[in-house]
């Protein structure tokens, strides 16, 4: 184990760690907003809408990442439509992501106890005040938990970008051991860097987890 | 007396089983109608159909003389003047005392928030919870959520009151304060559909009771007559079970 060659290589794992956690960032936002916007289409049964999320997420879930990413990369320029590799990654991670946001948050509005929808109904609310102001703010709550797990898996999968030549952690190692056989350098701060940003962020997120759930439930 | 609600001909199934059959009566403004029946007669169902909280398959209902259109866009508009207590209290743990009870007012009556609050503080006065604004539901007892859950109704200024066995789930100290509350609102003629198993408390407040027995209204007495004089065997053993 050389120190010397570690040192060498930080400048370059520093590039592809801010691409992770860049990649990472954009895809999670997306697959957050995708996710929810499914699961209220599968909460308040909106027709046709409901079949294709539920359509959607079969396919999502029962899919590899490795072959979403190769779909989009090799086979959508096949009708016209090239993306940078970049862009592919991003929406792969958000096509992945969003079904398993879609779960945890319907996974959240379906805890939300019956009689709180019809305490709701009974002083007159709306649909939409409903949403707004009881079924929104406690299904969240009840779903921080599943979005945290989804939140850690999703940056463990843009390890897989490798695979379209993504410089982002994982391939940053794949090369630099391809072309200088440090392997247990290389490996030793590719694990380091996921650990930097694995390790606090799960904190963060238990913390949190605690923090939204006292703040709405009190317990 | 002027009629506030009048039922007529109302069936309700489950399925195939049939919950309500046949289900006709009337309220007149300021009246107290208690619900009285076995355990499984329809009670809950009767009264979450007057407020649209469960379909009903056949039979109109009249709310100040006018049909109730059975739509969902209808029963919206119409809950606003149907206050509803719960046997479960079932206050939103994600807002505090004040904002569970000015909800309604201001965002389904557009009140302002100065005139919704001023309001609020001064119904919690009445049932003694001024000083509860800010708390949390989960930081009260069983009997003052039931209390904010009767002021969150309230607030709404309802024409008409619907009590599902509110005071089913509380401890045995409690239940004096909420049935105290319910009381004074008859009082002060308040038109409510009860449904309890509190007798004494039913004998003081009843105009009239409804009797219901697997989904049949057996009958319709007047308070003062159903406790000393019911009409029906089926009554005299339910009261005999109540220890009454
Ligand atoms: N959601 C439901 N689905 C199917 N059957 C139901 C449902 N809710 C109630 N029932 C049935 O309808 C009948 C009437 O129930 P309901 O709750 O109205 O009775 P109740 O008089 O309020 O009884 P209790 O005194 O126990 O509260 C019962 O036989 C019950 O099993
Ligand atoms: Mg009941």
């Amino acid at each position: 184990m050389s120190w010397q060659i570690i040192q060498q290589s930080l400048p370059m794992f520093q590039k592809g760690f801010i691409l992770t956690l860049q990649m990472s960032a954009l895809g999670i936002l997306g697959a957050i907003i995708l996710g929810l916007m499914c699961s209220l289409c599968q909460y308040f049964k909106i027709p046709v809408l409901k079949q294709i999320v539920g359509a959607y997420i079969e396919l999502s879930r029962n899919t590899p990442l490795l072959i979403q990413l190769f779909f989009i990369y090799y086979g959508l320029p096949g009708i016209g439509l090239k993306l940078s590799a970049y862009t592919c990654g991003i929406i792969g991670l958000i096509f992945l992501g969003g079904s398993y946001m879609a779960e945890g948050f319907s996974g959240g509005f379906d805890g939300i106890p019956n009689s709180q929808i019809e305490s709701g109904k009974a002083i007159g609310l709306s649909q939409g005040q409903l949403t707004r102001y009881v079924v929104f703010p406690q299904g969240f709550a009840l779903s921080i938990p599943a979005l945290a797990a989804n939140i850690i898996f999703l940056i463990k999968e843009t390890s897989i970008f490798t695979v379209i030549a993504i410089p982002e952690l994982t391939n940053t190692a794949l090369d630099l051991i391809g072309l200088y056989y440090h392997t247990n350098e290389y490996l030793l701060v590719l694990v380091v860097g996921y650990a930097i940003i694995l390790i606090p962020l799960s904190i963060i997120l238990t913390w949190l987890e605690r923090r939204i759930r006292y703040g709405t439930f009190g317990d | 007396m002027t009629e506030l609600l009048r039922v007529e001909h109302l069936n309700k199934a489950y399925g195939e089983v049939p919950v309500l059959q046949d289900i006709s009566f009337t309220v007149n403004t300021g009246e107290v109608q208690v619900v009285l029946g076995p355990s499984g007669s329809g009670k809950s169902t009767l009264i979450r159909c007057l407020n649209g909280l469960e379909p009903y398959q056949s039979g109109t209902i009249y709310f100040q003389g006018q049909k109730v259109d059975p739509t969902p866009k209808n029963w919206q508009l119409l809950r606003q003047k149907i206050g509803m207590v719960f046997q479960s209290y079932d206050l939103f743990p994600n807002l505090n005392i004040m904002d569970n009870i000015t909800l309604g007012p201001i965002k389904v009556q557009k009140q302002s928030k100065a005139t919704a609050q001023k309001e609020a503080l001064r119904l919690l006065d009445t049932v003694g919870l001024a000083d509860y604004t800010a708390k949390f539901p989960r930081e009260l007892s069983g009997g003052q959520k039931q209390r904010i859950a009767i002021v969150r109704a309230l607030a709404l200024h309802p024409d008409f009151m619907l009590f599902d066995e509110v005071t089913a789930s509380l401890d045995p100290e409690m239940v004096r304060g909420v049935l105290e509350i319910m009381a004074n609102l008859a009082k002060q003629k308040m038109t409510m559909i009860v449904v309890t198993h509190e007798m004494n408390f039913a004998q003081q407040i009843a105009d009239n009771v409804l009797f219901l027995d697997d989904g049949h209204i057996l009958e319709s007495t007047p308070g003062k007559d159903f406790f000393t004089n019911p009409q029906t065997d089926r009554a005299k053993e339910f009261l005999q079970s109540m220890d009454f």
